[in-house]
């Protein structure tokens, strides 16, 4: 490249078809660029907006600040929102990952009569809208006169968020070898040794990522947890209640954090992997 | 032999549950929605008498919330597809060694709370954000028009929201395509657009029929992005479920109109599966 | 842990075995003794039923009916982890999870032997890779994952060790190489090797004896030599090497010898290599065995004359030619290329020749393609 050599005997590839060439390869970048804008605008305002120095209200720009990050539980509830949501989250993500994994086990490892009606009993919940979900369970609790709360929420959550828990184990149980179980069991591992030491660990990323995509879906959740959680305030709830009124730049400072939080949890992940494979 | 009974005794626990807090729920919704108010009774209380009226009455009142939530619905989700496949397709073929740092890219924003992004669209496209004067100074749109509390804000709110959903199974699918297919392609006489129409698209149907049908049915059931960028006159079937249930106190017509959009989802859910041609789901 | 079956040691004897799938026989009533110390191959084409055995002598499946002995053991429905047997598996099913020398050490562990490192270092030694036990499998190369999976299984010093294709994924340089090192391991380590494999060559290389499986049922056993020298059936003529067939008669008797009478030509072949039943017969000629010579040449041994050449293909070490013969096959003829220039050119009159000794013969109701079929095995894997 740092010679250009003029020589009249290599043939020239014409203009337009270079233009096409060019015009080919740069539009798909193009459009990477602004989808990814679009994707990252209301993330980047928002964290633009947890450095501002407003009052109560975070509508305007009024100055820049790093009070709001130094101080993350300035504003009322909002730090009592994000310990419940977690505490909801992880209790959620507890039950439906054990729940789930031993369905996703039974059904990608098991032929038994009542398969394609188990598939569907997972399907079902994801196919029906989050608001019909919420409802029908508050009306039930309402029923037998269980007032809607903390419980309640985590027992709502669990149940929407089994059947992500088993589709994702589900696929990574399909991606094993069952060669490798074979090889375990040729080796003198019985049926709970060749489970323990080879099924689990390799199945284990798979769980890992249901664990992490329940408790996303569980912290992200306001519908379901709004019909459910009476006097408990979660975090997309606080959000919910103060948009009318201004959110407070400690929100911004809070989702931003687990937006970075959670990125680096992901790309820490990804760096494993890679070194794994290498 | 304990052989048989193992996937059962696994199946038992999660079962259970799914049963007594989806399968019990949604039973009980049913039974709720033909039940009528006790006469002389306090606000709240309701008794069986099998009203099926209950159904026509609710779908009378609210029909208008009804074609809103599914053209809402459907345009979202034809926008997202619109909006993921070439990104998608991009991060497959022409992502190389930077695939897996783009899908996650593609996830991270929803790394955010949800109400936050929505929050933040509401702001954004505000009498104080920046895209409003910047359309109007372009004269793209008049100085009277507003962006927020319109059809287009929720419209596009939910496109956002929901974009995930539709990007990620039309990634899983398009990145198994043999990529020597599409060579194959155009070594047999089929151009771009040819090869795109007669390969890659069918062979991406399965992700396109997942995407399509992840985004559809949360956003039929969506109500927070109608209550935020939206106006009273953008309300969807889901703020009218809400609000019969927590202003009104009126159960059997929530229960109803519950039942009734989740009737109509699998109904128009199953005509497309037939029509995508693809029984596989999940 | 209870090892009853585990200390079983002595020969593999299989007896009547039969696995059914619904209607299909994958295996059908199959007898077999296995000596110990032996290198033992079933070769066969795909769907032949040889992995289905394998997986049975593993403990992977169980027999429809029938019995599976080790020594005095009955071993038939013990679980795999109860046998002494190890597998080297197709692709090896190395533990993606555990670096090499946790592989290798994994039967040890679960059996409870003591010294864990020192076994594991010597056999990581025996197949020269002592520098790799801290890696993951993913991070070797085919021939190296080959290796690890042999030692993962001799290790434990099964007494039989099953090898499933090994050498299946590996290029056919390596494979060569791989051939000879395996061979050698077995003498080193003096343990009973069943081999499966379609490739003929290779069960030919390694094996002291092969079974040759089609449809589910042996169809000859014995060593390379006997099999390729001596086939009994049309099935083994063609699977191993390739064979010419010519229909004919059986006319006479002399001595240790028959007369058989080809299109009219008289040859002579040993009574102890014909496999006919009645007079009616296949003779069977290995194409290396013929010698061409033009019409004014002398010539021994058996002769059939009036050929011409069809076609000549020049492969390096021989000359592949054609020879059309009067009565309208084509026969198939090897020539060493070791006297220079290929003398032979398309359109010549020939006389083929050859020994008498190196003449079989098949029965004549025999299907001569069975077994001559290209395998698709094979072509995927080449």
């Amino acid at each position: 490249m740092s010679k250009k050599i003029a020589d009249p005997t290599i043939p020239r590839i014409p203009a337009a078809a270079k233009f096409q060439r060019w015009f080919g390869r740069n539009l798909i970048r193009v459009y990477m660029v602004i989808a990814f804008t679009y994707l990252f605008i209301p993330v980047a305002y928002t964290f633009a907006f947890s450095f501002n120095d407003a009052g109560k209200s975070n509508l305007i720009w009024k100055g820049f600040t790093f009070r709001n990050w130094q101080n993350p539980c300035g504003a009322p509830e909002v730090c009592s929102a994000l310990a419940n949501s977690i505490k909801i989250g992880f209790l959620a993500t507890l039950f439906a990952t054990i729940l789930g994994t031993m369905i996703a086990f039974a059904i990608g490892r098991h032929q038994f009569k009542g398969r394609s009606t188990s598939n569907l009993l997972i399907f079902l919940p994801m196919a029906t809208p989050e608001i019909v979900l919420g409802a029908s369970l508050l009306s039930l609790f309402l029923v037998f006169k269980i007032n809607p709360g903390f419980w309640p929420t985590v027992i709502a959550h669990v149940m929407f968020c089994i059947s992500f828990v088993v589709v994702t184990v589900k696929a990574r149980i399909a991606s094993l070898d069952p060669r490798l179980e074979q090889a375990a069991m040729d080796l003198y591992a019985n049926e709970f040794e060749t489970f323990r030491r080879v099924t689990l660990p390799l199945v284990a990323p798979g769980i890992a990522g249901a664990a992490l995509l329940a408790f996303s879906l569980s912290f992200d959740d306001f519908i379901i947890t709004n019909f459910n959680s009476g006097t408990v305030i979660t975090f997309p709830k606080f959000v919910y209640t103060a948009a009318a009124r201004g959110i407070p730049a400690q929100a911004n400072v809070i989702g931003s954090g687990m937006f970075f939080l959670a990125l680096a949890i992901v790309l820490a992940g990804q760096f494993v992997n890679g070194r794994k494979a290498r | 032999m304990g052989k048989i009974r193992t996937p059962y005794l696994l199946l038992l626990p999660g079962f259970g549950f799914l049963f007594t807090f989806f399968i019990l729920p949604i039973l009980n919704l049913a039974q709720t929605s033909t039940q009528t108010p006790v006469g002389g009774g306090d606000t709240g209380q309701y008794e069986q008498t099998f009203r099926f009226q209950n159904y026509i009455d609710a779908f009378v009142d609210n029909k208008e919330q009804f074609a809103r939530s599914f053209i809402y619905a459907i345009i979202a989700t034809i926008l997202a597809l619109m909006i993921s496949y070439p990104l998608a397709y991009a991060i497959a073929f022409k992502a190389g060694k930077y695939k897996n740092f783009l899908l996650v890219l593609v996830v991270a924003p929803f790394f955010t709370s949800f109400l936050l992004r929505t929050v933040a669209w509401k702001q954004i496209l505000g009498e104080e954000g920046f895209v409003v004067p910047t359309l109007r100074s372009l004269g793209i749109i008049s100085q009277s028009t507003t962006l927020t509390s319109t059809s287009f804000a929720v419209v596009m709110g939910m496109t956002y929201n929901f974009l995930p959903f539709m990007t990620l199974p039309l990634y899983a699918s398009i990145d198994r395509i043999d990529p020597r297919t599409l060579e194959a392609s155009g070594d047999l006489y089929a151009n771009a657009f040819t090869t795109f129409r007669k390969v890659t698209l069918p062979l991406s149907m399965p992700g396109v029929v997942a995407g399509t049908l992840l985004t559809f049915i949360p956003a039929a059931g969506d109500y927070v992005n109608a209550s935020i960028l939206g106006s009273p006159n953008t309300k969807m079937i889901g703020n009218v479920i809400e609000s019969r249930y927590f202003k009104i106190v009126d159960y059997p017509t929530a229960a109803a109109l519950s039942f009734t959009l989740m009737a109509a989802i699998l109904i128009l859910v199953t005509i497309y599966i037939r029509k995508a041609g693809t029984e596989e789901l999940v | 842990m209870s090892f009853d079956a585990s200390t079983a040691r002595g020969d593999l004897i299989l007896t009547r075995i039969t696995k059914s799938y619904g209607d299909f026989k994958a295996v059908d009533d199959l007898s077999l003794t296995i000596p110990k110390g032996s290198f033992f191959a079933l070769l066969g084409p795909s769907g032949c039923g040889k992995t289905t055995t394998l997986r049975m002598i593993a403990g992977l499946e169980e027999p429809t009916v029938g019995s599976i002995h080790l020594g005095e053991t009955d071993i038939t429905t013990t679980k795999p982890y109860q046998r002494p047997i190890n597998t080297v598996f197709q692709n090896y099913a190395l533990f993606p999870h555990l670096t090499i020398f946790e592989n290798i050490a994994f039967g040890l562990r679960r059996r409870g032997v003591k010294d864990v490192d020192a076994e594991v270092n010597k056999v990581l030694n025996l197949v020269e890779l002592p520098h790799l036990a801290g890696r993951k499998p993913t991070q070797l190369s085919g021939g190296q994952q080959q290796r690890i999976a042999l030692a993962r299984a001799i290790v434990n010093r099964p007494a039989l060790l099953l090898l499933d294709e090994p050498l299946g994924a590996l290029d056919l340089k390596l494979r060569r190489q791989m051939q000879i090192e395996l061979k050698w391991i077995q003498k080193e380590v003096g343990l009973t090797f069943v081999h499966v494999t379609h490739d003929q060559e290779e069960a030919m290389t390694m094996a002291d004896t092969i079974a040759v499986m089609n449809e589910g049922q042996i169809e000859q056993m014995g060593s390379p030599a006997d099999l390729y020298d001596n086939p009994e059936t049309a099935f083994v003529a063609n699977f191993l090497g390739q064979s010419n067939l010519i229909k004919g008669t059986i006319s006479g008797n002399d001595g240790d010898s028959l007369v058989a009478d080809l299109y009219g030509q008289k040859i002579s072949l040993p009574k102890s290599r014909s496999h006919a039943t009645d007079n009616s017969i296949y003779a069977g000629i290995r194409p290396e065995k013929f010698r061409i010579s033009l019409l004014n040449t002398p010539v021994s041994g058996n002769v059939l004359s009036g050929g011409h050449i069809e076609d000549v293909s020049y492969i390096g070490v021989s000359t592949q030619y054609q020879v059309a013969m009067p009565w309208g096959q084509e026969l198939i003829v090897f020539e060493q290329n070791d006297d220079g220039v290929a003398p032979f050119k398309k359109g010549d009159a020939v006389n083929i020749s050859w020994e008498p000794i190196f003449t079989f013969a098949l029965r004549g109701d025999e299907d001569v393609t069975a077994g001559s079929e290209v395998n698709p095995e094979v072509l995927d894997e080449e």
